[in-house]
């Protein structure tokens, strides 16, 4: 018996050989962009110490590129970018309030703590 | 009495379903609600780990201290090793998406080659990191070392090799007078957290008793991380003093005044949380890439034998290769806050 409750996979994402060629330059490109960027963390992160003056600088620096590179996989190479608005923010939003709000209040306690830590030690 | 159930609705103000208010299938949806539960999972576990380090502050390792050697090739080559795993990892995802697009042309042929480069790439990776968990529980040539004052310090410089142990004692197997060239450093290690190395005279597993002929260090300094009586977390000793009170501790004879390598009980690097952190987070991760890498081998042999070709579409492909995006995704965090900062 054919079923028809079964939504089927939509054939539109298939394309042709032309425009598979532009997408795989875009693949590459993010390709090279993904690799500089690792390269340029490896490169500061053995070149200045974490008792350097530059250090919060180059901390938040890096912290800035994970975010761009973890962008390019999410919407490039999972195609998140390319889905429907409403998917791709069902997929989003949740997930930053929960971890914004997480790493906040997490790193606020983990300072009080070491506060105390300190204040007790022998 | 009548419930709204037995109330008849028109079936043309229902939705029915076949459509997808997302336009997508089932399987890919669900394929992204399960990458949010991890990714959360994954979150939860990065933000403990942040916790416990802004918790410690000063006595946490350096990334690029502790991850500085590359095989073959030895020490001083801080993150290298990591950035190329990390590049691994890129490239295999980038395979993926190649794999992707050749599903989205009907090219099998493409998709089995760029499937297989996957593959590769990920076992690539899973071998990397055996070979960096192995060095993390061996650990380095000096340890960590506990001072007089009973504070601990991390020993940085370079290690004169041990040359060889001249027997000055017979024991079971070694006759006075020996000279032993084979598996020093290790049965040095040993001995010193057993406390049978005394005034540079060591007692063998056999009972016989050598002189540990050794060449001298270079540059030695020890950096406190964990307060004691009089260092406190953060202090330097410079080289004038490093050796004196590293070597009191190594030819004291008592047991457990150094750690080498790490377990899940302590490790030379920092507080004990640091290398259940370690394990923990890179290896939920590795067993991530590992069972990416089986999947993906389950939907090759699909490829292969032309079950997605006649289905009329590579769906299966697209999800497998969300997954291991996600791998990928994961490690750039890990590969940041583990590592680099």
């Amino acid at each position: 018996m054919e079923r028809d409750d079964i939504i089927e996979y939509s054939l539109d994402v298939h394309h042709s050989e032309e425009h598979g060629k532009l997408l795989r330059k875009k693949i590459w490109k993010v390709t090279a962009l993904l690799t500089a960027i690792t390269a340029l963390e490896v490169i500061l992160g053995s070149q200045i110490k974490q008792s350097s003056d530059y250090w919060q600088v180059i901390k938040w620096l890096f912290i800035g590129l994970t975010i761009i590179k973890a962008a390019y996989i999410v919407l490039i190479f999972m195609h998140l970018g390319d889905e429907k608005k409403t998917l791709k923010y069902m997929i989003l939003v949740p997930y930053f309030i929960f971890i914004l709000y997480l790493i906040y209040i997490i790193i606020v306690e983990a300072l009080a703590v070491s506060e105390v830590w300190t204040q007790n030690a022998p | 009495m009548a419930g709204h159930a037995s109330k008849e609705i028109d079936s043309s103000a229902l939705w029915g379903g076949k459509i997808s208010p997302f336009s997508t299938s089932y399987g890919k949806l669900m394929m992204w609600f399960f990458l949010v539960s991890d990714a959360l999972t994954f979150s939860g576990l990065l933000v403990a780990y942040g916790f416990t380090r802004h918790a410690c502050l000063d006595a946490w390792p350096i990334g690029e201290e502790t991850f500085n050697s590359m095989p073959f090739l030895g020490h001083g080559y801080p993150l290298l090793y990591v950035a190329l795993m990390t590049f691994i990892l890129i490239v295999s995802s980038v395979t993926m998406v190649l794999a992707v697009e050749a599903g989205h042309r009907m090219d099998r042929k493409g998709v089995t080659k760029w499937l297989i480069a996957t593959i590769i790439g990920g076992f690539f990776f899973v071998g990397s990191q055996a070979w960096e968990w192995s060095h993390f529980i061996h650990g380095s040539e000096f340890g960590k070392v506990e001072l007089t004052d009973g504070s601990q310090a991390i020993v940085k410089g370079h290690f004169g090799e041990i040359e060889n142990f001249k027997v000055l004692e017979a024991g079971k197997h070694h006759k006075k007078g020996d000279v032993i060239t084979e598996d020093l450093l290790h049965e040095f290690h040993h001995a010193v957290v057993a406390g049978n190395v005394e005034n540079g005279i060591i007692t063998l597993h056999d009972g016989s008793k050598a002189k540990v002929n050794k060449k001298a260090d270079h540059g030695m300094t020890l950096v406190i991380k964990k307060d004691g009586g009089t260092h406190k977390v953060g202090d330097v000793i410079p080289e004038s003093k490093a050796c004196d009170m590293y070597y009191e501790a190594i030819n004291s004879g008592t047991p457990n005044r150094v750690v080498y390598g790490a377990d899940l009980q302590q490790n030379e690097y920092g507080p004990q949380q640091y290398g259940q952190f370690f394990f923990f987070i890179t290896g939920f991760h590795g067993f991530h890439v590992f069972s990416g890498v089986i999947i993906n081998i389950i939907i090759l042999m699909g490829v292969i034998s032309g079950t997605y070709h006649k289905r009329g579409h590579y769906e299966m492909i697209e999800k497998t290769g969300l997954y291991w995006h996600f791998v990928d995704l994961v490690w750039v965090f890990v590969f940041t806050f583990f590592y680099l900062v």
